[in-house]
């Protein structure tokens, strides 16, 4: 079957700036996402867990995207301008779709 | 001092606080004990919406005076200057860079609905009477102290400003929407409105306050494990005097407005409380440099169990003695 090259895009931020990160991405041209729960995980800011979590103000997600790799510069740079000062990892990979025209 | 002390064991001795010890002792044992967070969830939006209600109904069969305009404003101006006082005290007893101290210091300037509602129902189990518009204070209450933070930080020549969206989200979250609203809809329906909902909101609101604090017990007991190393003994102090500090300063804006006992003891515990849902959620979005273990294990760890356990009852046994209640 025919695919197509494209990136695939993971953030993993604050609950808080999830939608700060998305409204940067659609302002970028992004035209499609998908936000996950963040079980828990440890790095440079300490361990974390969703565990016992009362507020949204120390919970984490995952924002997904995956799209045409001319495009890729742009979503960066207006993510970056969102997570910059917070806490978080962002990664790039390559991946391969089906249908081109959707991304 | 023999009132404080009877109310203290009471207090002690309720359901609701040794629920609350069971849930951090369970915590601190590593007990795989759990509440699902869709069921604490749901437990919050009863309580707030019960308690909300309840304060409209108050409102509705006692009527509004003078004092309720002026108790907002009161507690506006209380959330936003506890924080300078929180700040001051911070220099002296804490050795936090100027950003954790103006992160802890916004905590401390709003407020723990949790402890709120505990104390009301300490007041109702105790046969004091308080303002039902107290509800609103709590609610005017949440926001300001974000702000004087933001202040005490562009002082120190870093100019940190709220974004539109950041000020919607405060001012919008779920619980002041869910609180203001049930207290509307509780004034509106009055007490007929009561009447039809009163099994489901009345009777069962002890036993659901039960389980909630029970899980916060096992949340502060998480929040103590994870967060032991991280508190000075001048900043840990700092999480038992400021309580008393603000419920002091809570006291005498109480007094001046001329409230009820129980709104005087309302006034010592939103003043003596700290946040731990919406003024986190804000210092991530407009400090993020600040250390959330800092802020998170002071408020949720050290003063919502002393307010809880010992707080309440001496804030309660003072405005009694001072208001001759």
């Amino acid at each position: 079957m025919q695919t197509h090259k494209a990136k695939r895009v993971a953030i993993i931020i604050e609950q808080v700036m999830q939608s700060r990160l998305t409204d940067a991405m659609a302002d970028a041209g992004v035209t499609g996402w998908t936000v996950l729960p963040v079980l828990g995980g440890s790095g440079q800011s300490g361990t974390w867990s969703r565990e016992g979590q009362v507020g949204r103000g120390t919970g984490m997600v995952q924002v997904i995207c995956v799209i045409r790799p001319d495009r890729l510069d742009a979503l960066l740079e207006a993510a970056f301008a969102v997570v910059d000062r917070h806490m978080g990892i962002v990664t790039v990979g390559d991946c391969e779709v089906l249908r081109a025209e959707r991304f | 001092m023999d009132q404080i002390l009877s109310l203290a064991a009471t207090n002690l001795l309720s359901p609701i606080i040794l629920s609350f010890a069971l849930g951090v002792a369970a915590s601190l044992a590593r007990s795989d004990l759990n509440i699902p967070e869709a069921v604490a969830k749901g437990m919050s939006i009863y309580l707030l919406f019960a308690i909300g209600f309840k304060g409209g109904v108050s409102v509705a069969d006692h009527g509004i005076d003078g004092t309720l305009a002026a108790s907002l404003l009161a507690g506006i101006i209380l959330s936003a200057a506890l924080p300078i006082v929180a700040f001051g005290l911070l220099q002296v007893m804490g050795n936090l860079s100027r950003l954790d101290a103006a992160a802890v210091a916004a905590h401390y300037g709003s407020i723990s609905i949790v402890t709120f509602v505990a104390a009301s129902s300490v007041l109702d189990g105790s046969g004091i009477a308080s303002e039902g518009y107290m509800v609103a204070v709590a609610a005017a209450m949440e926001a300001p102290a974000i702000l004087s933070a933001l202040w005490l930080i562009s002082r120190g020549g870093d100019n940190r400003r709220m974004d539109p969206e950041l000020l919607r989200e405060i001012m919008l979250n779920g619980s002041i929407v869910l609180l203001v609203g049930s207290f509307f809809i509780g004034w509106i329906t009055d007490i007929d409105g009561l009447a039809k909902i009163e099994a489901f909101i009345v009777s069962p609101f002890q036993g659901v306050l039960c389980l909630f604090l029970l899980d916060m017990g096992l949340v502060a007991g998480r929040g103590l494990r994870g967060g032991s190393g991280v508190l000075k003994p001048g900043v840990l102090t700092f999480g038992v005097v400021m309580p008393l500090v603000g419920a002091t300063i809570g006291c005498l804006a109480g007094l001046l407005l001329g409230v009820s006992t129980g709104g005087v003891a309302l006034f010592m515990v939103l003043s003596a409380s700290a946040s731990y849902i919406a003024v986190p959620a804000a210092m991530r979005v407009a400090l993020p440099e600040a250390n959330p273990s800092i802020y998170l294990t002071l408020s949720l760890g050290v003063t919502f169990p002393f307010n809880l356990t010992l707080g309440i009852p001496i804030y309660v046994a003072v405005a009694s003695a001072l208001t001759g209640g």
